[in-house]
């Protein structure tokens, strides 16, 4: 069960807002680039958020480049889930392979500061501030499958080889 | 049952027949990463202790992004990769050869292959009929060793441009279109597919805008089936023993077929941040907007052709006091076909910066990074919020000829006053 509260991003945040190029200097220093998640949308957010928050987006989460530091740093800071109506196809890929949950579900109703609970294998996220829940659909089994070893290197590393059944 | 372009492809790399929605294991041909990615790609491959890659003639590490490097860290990310290259046998594009999505077409992408490559734009080589997809350093890593990785067959949203183009109308402002039509995620986890007689008549060179900004909608890739613009591109790059056609069936099933009127389509603008955020060069916003910055290059609008038209406009004429204008070639064999044609000098003589190859002033990290409150008018795909270095900048994307235009003007203009 992932539990945190809720800090809300609104619609296209990209991967300029989550690690940005003036900041390529340091993606070969993940824990110091992680110190500026999200520094160009909420330059708050990285010095303030407690460990098990989530990050709640609006419509295309992580629209942008291929760069994978962007979901490595959001887990490295110790977010326990994405939470967005619709994703970016690469950064939702990117999330799953560096092991960082990524729930796709209407977040309309969240508010800042929100109390949220994440059961993964049901596919439920709770507001316990407002008290509702919300389910959310299932990934396909290859991401789960990769995403219950911790991510693509874990996964290949105990199954000697990219052998997924499709 | 017909089959799209992307299940052809994929079909051919899986060894079994796919249609939209199935998920296969799929060979690939080519991999490419670059400087902002290819190090964490390396790092993986290290911890997957593996020995090398499994296909070193077509992995391609690239230096494109910070290059020359503007700092000692990223000096040192190009060591690594430089050293990643020669351990393994894999290709090295350095500093100068240029941006990846042009160079892998001028060199090592043929059609009917599978490229996937680590950054988001490598959709630019589905313009020969190739799939070609970015995706994290993770993914890569893994095909570079393993030569192959895992994919959704895409469902496939057709586009079918007919009609004559206006003059002063170019790819980049029929792209910039439909992005503003479907939105920034009108096409996720879909396959583009362009087709029609404007695309038949385009060469490579203009059919790799569509193919290059399909990404900016959300899409996995952008395909156009090859042809004989194709072979004759092939020829050109000294390949044409590698050209093969690839179309879709006539009976293939899309999800959505768009049928647009070129004729229709004007100069178009993407206004800051998001790609889709467009207008016509007539609009109303586009008035009186002063630009401090114009850039043309990149893997979206740096080649030959763009530099061909952005120099007949420029050619005599200055810059306009208070705009600097930015000119960096996709690839040292764009340089140096614009030096031989006399159009480094013509913008030299405008007043321009010419940089090396690569992928300059796109990425925010060195040779032109917006100052607060700047505006800038570039050739490239994307224009979010701090892409250029700042937050506090404000890029709009238009043509080669929207931007030498605006470069003539000081402010955001429609370019065929210009023609």
């Amino acid at each position: 069960m992932l539990q945190g509260n809720a800090w809300l991003f609104g619609d296209d945040i990209s991967t300029d807002h989550i690690a940005p190029g003036r900041l390529f200097h340091l993606r070969s220093n993940l824990p110091e680039l992680a110190t500026h998640v999200l520094e160009d949308a909420r330059p708050e957010f990285a010095g303030k958020m407690a460990k098990g928050d989530f990050v709640v987006g609006g419509r295309n989460f992580g629209l942008g480049s291929s760069r994978e530091h962007a979901p490595t740093i959001i887990k490295l800071a110790g977010v326990s889930a994405v939470v967005a109506k619709s994703f970016a196809r690469i950064f939702f890929r990117n999330a799953i392979n560096v092991g960082l949950p990524v729930i796709i579900c209407n977040t309309d109703r969240i508010k800042e500061g929100d109390q949220l609970e994440a059961d993964l294998e049901k596919g439920v996220l709770k507001n316990v501030t407002q008290g509702y829940e919300e389910s959310f659909p299932a990934l396909p089994p290859v991401m789960t499958a990769i995403l219950a070893e911790g991510g693509l290197v874990p996964y290949v590393q105990k199954h000697g080889d990219l052998t997924i059944s499709c | 049952m017909g089959q799209t372009l992307v299940e052809k492809i994929l079909s051919a790399h899986a060894g079994q027949s796919l249609q939209a929605g199935d998920m296969a294991v799929c060979n690939v041909d080519v991999c490419l990463t670059q400087d902002g990615t290819g190090p964490l790609a390396v790092r993986q491959i290290e911890k997957l202790g593996a020995e090398g890659v499994k296909n070193p003639e077509k992995t391609v590490l690239f230096i494109d992004h910070a290059a020359p490097s503007p700092r000692k860290e990223l000096s040192n990310d190009h060591m690594l990769l430089r050293s990643f290259a020669k351990k393994t046998g894999s290709q090295l594009s350095d500093i100068g050869d240029g941006v990846c999505h042009q160079v892998i077409m001028e060199k090592y992408l043929n059609p009917g292959e599978l490229l996937i490559g680590a950054d988001s734009h490598t959709c630019t080589g589905g313009a020969i009929g190739a799939f070609a997809t970015g995706m994290g350093s993770t993914d890569v890593a893994v095909g570079m060793v393993f030569g192959k990785t895992w994919l959704r067959v895409p469902e496939t949203l057709k586009f079918l441009i007919s009609g004559d183009l206006p003059s002063g109308v170019y790819s980049k402002d029929i792209i910039l279109h439909i992005i503003g039509m479907i939105g920034a995620d009108g096409a996720t986890y879909k396959a583009m597919e362009f087709a029609g007689e404007i695309i038949e008549r385009m060469t490579v060179p203009e059919r790799m805008v569509f193919s290059n900004m399909a990404v900016e909608a959300g899409a996995k890739c952008g395909l156009i089936a090859s042809d004989g613009m194709t072979g004759k591109f092939m020829e050109e790059m000294g390949r044409k023993e590698f050209f093969t056609l690839v179309k879709a069936d006539t009976d293939a099933v899309y999800e959505r077929v768009y049928e647009l009127d070129a004729a229709e389509i004007i100069p178009t603008v993407s206004f800051p941040h998001t790609v889709d955020n467009t207008r016509p060069i007539d609009h109303d916003d586009c008035r009186d907007l002063s630009i401090q910055q114009v850039f043309i290059g990149t893997c979206t609008n740096g080649r030959i052709e763009d530099l061909r038209i952005a120099a007949a406009m420029l050619k005599g004429r200055k810059v306009h006091y208070g705009t600097r204008l930015i000119v960096t070639p996709a690839s040292r064999r764009v340089y140096g076909q614009a030096l031989r044609e006399g159009l480094l000098e013509i913008f030299n003589d405008v007043g321009a910066s010419i940089n090396s190859p690569g992928c300059g002033a796109c990425v925010g990290v060195h040779q032109g990074i917006l100052g607060d409150g700047e505006r800038c008018l570039a050739t490239q795909n994307r224009n979010f919020q701090g892409r250029m270095g700042n937050v506090n900048g404000f890029i709009y994307l238009g043509s080669p000829a929207t931007a030498a235009a605006t470069a003539l003007a000081g402010k955001l203009v429609d370019p065929r006053k210009y023609l």
